[in-house]
This record gives structure tokens, C-alpha cells and sequence, in this order.
């Protein structure tokens, strides 16, 4: 599963995104806990969402490998 | 409401405000208001040399629609226009435009602070703030 990465996620990261192992991903909730112990510095961030499909996504949303999904870090436009 | 009296870009080069305007004007309206965002040189006492801007391009203009729309269903406005920046924005330099027009100029007053209101809460952009020694994002640590 591909994930896009954004603002200080691309930075903590360091890529525009980033590969997690999805055979125990099925949710929201279930990717975040991936991503955090992938890269611990993603839990200093001060909250972040999910974006499933160009949509703010809830934590107990159903995720698939054909989503495209986004970290969105705090946003900080205009 | 039609499709054209709404006008969302995000933008590499620089932004005009005659642009956003020229967007916005009709026949009908005596109203119109434009909210410009422009670069600051500093922010809590620290020198910003410039801003860039990071964007989700696809999500980003979807939620500036669903801002649009938002407006279109509150106020009595006939268009509005988003523009915004992304990459490198220098001093000075446009990060943002609003621009609405109306019958009356309440509902593009109006519409033009829901609309920059909003897209700082919701639409998919951030700031990183480079300093004289450094640079941070904006509003993502704590």
C-alpha cells in the first residue's frame, strides 16, 4: 500500500511517500498504528489526518489497496 | 449556480490580483470584495526570509470547491474566484487571493471571510516558514 506524504510528513519521511505493509491494515485506525511505529517522529506531530480518496477520512473507515491515501499533516494554507 | 461563476487555481507563478477580479465581475453585481494574503518578513519576533508552499493539488482544489459551494449556499454572492500559491513565495509576494462578487456588498464581505477562514482550517496546504537560520512547517509541532 502506498501511501502519499505531505509537509513535515514528506520531511520525516524523506520521500513524497512512503510503503507500509498492509496484510494487517483494514483501517484508518490500523494504518496510523503502522505508520506510527514505522517512524516515531510521525507521533511528535501535533495531530494528523488521513485522506482516503481526496476525502478527510474517519478512523474506522475501510481502507484498500486501489485507495489512493494521504498523510495531511496540520494544514497551514494562506 | 453554474460551474463557471467559480474559479479555483493553485498556482506555480506568480498570482494576479486583475485576474481574480476580471474572474468575478458581472452584469448584475454592485459588489465585490478581495481578500489578498501576502508574505510577511517575520512571525513571533523572527526574520522569514520566504515561504514554500507544499500542495495536495487534487484534494486541495476539491475542498476550495466545497468552499465555493459553502459560499454559494450561505451568502447571495454570484461568483468567487480561490487562487493560491504553491512552491517558493517570496516577501511581499501573493500567497492567496478571495474574490467574490454580489448584488450587494454584504454577501461578498461576507463570503470573502468565510472563504479564507475556511481554507486555512480545511484545504490541504502547508507553509514552511524559512528563516534567517533555519525553517519549520507551520502549525505542525506541538
Amino acid at each position: 500500500m502506498v501511501i502519499k506524504c505531505f509537509g513535515i510528513a514528506r520531511d520525516i519521511f524523506k520521500s513524497d511517500e512512503v510503503v507500509v505493509d498492509d496484510s494487517s491494515i483494514n483501517t484508518v485506525a490500523d494504518l496510523r498504528l503502522c505508520l506510527n511505529e514505522m517512524n516515531e517522529q510521525l507521533s511528535t506531530v501535533k495531530s494528523y489526518f488521513i485522506a482516503v480518496n481526496q476525502e478527510y477520512a474517519e478512523d474506522d473507515q475501510q481502507i484498500r489497496n486501489v485507495d489512493e491515501i494521504a498523510i495531511i499533516p496540520p494544514v497551514s494554507g494562506g | 449556480m453554474k460551474k463557471e461563476n467559480i474559479d479555483i487555481r493553485i498556482s506555480g507563478t506568480t498570482l494576479s490580483i486583475d485576474e481574480a477580479y476580471q474572474s468575478v465581475l458581472h452584469e448584475g453585481c454592485g459588489g465585490n470584495c478581495l481578500f489578498v494574503g501576502t508574505v510577511r518578513n517575520q512571525n513571533k519576533g523572527e526574520s522569514v526570509t520566504h515561504l514554500d508552499f507544499d500542495t495536495y493539488d487534487t484534494m486541495a482544489e476539491k475542498e476550495m470547491n466545497k468552499i465555493a459551494l459553502q459560499c454559494f449556499d450561505k451568502f447571495e454572492i454570484e461568483r468567487i474566484a480561490i487562487h493560491h500559491r504553491k512552491g517558493y513565495v517570496g516577501i511581499k509576494d501573493i500567497a492567496v487571493i478571495i474574490s467574490v462578487s454580489s448584488g450587494h456588498r454584504d454577501a461578498s464581505f461576507q463570503a470573502c471571510r468565510y472563504a479564507i477562514d475556511t481554507l486555512k482550517d480545511t484545504v490541504p496546504i502547508w507553509k514552511k516558514e524559512h528563516l534567517e537560520d533555519g525553517s519549520y512547517w507551520v502549525g505542525a509541532r506541538p
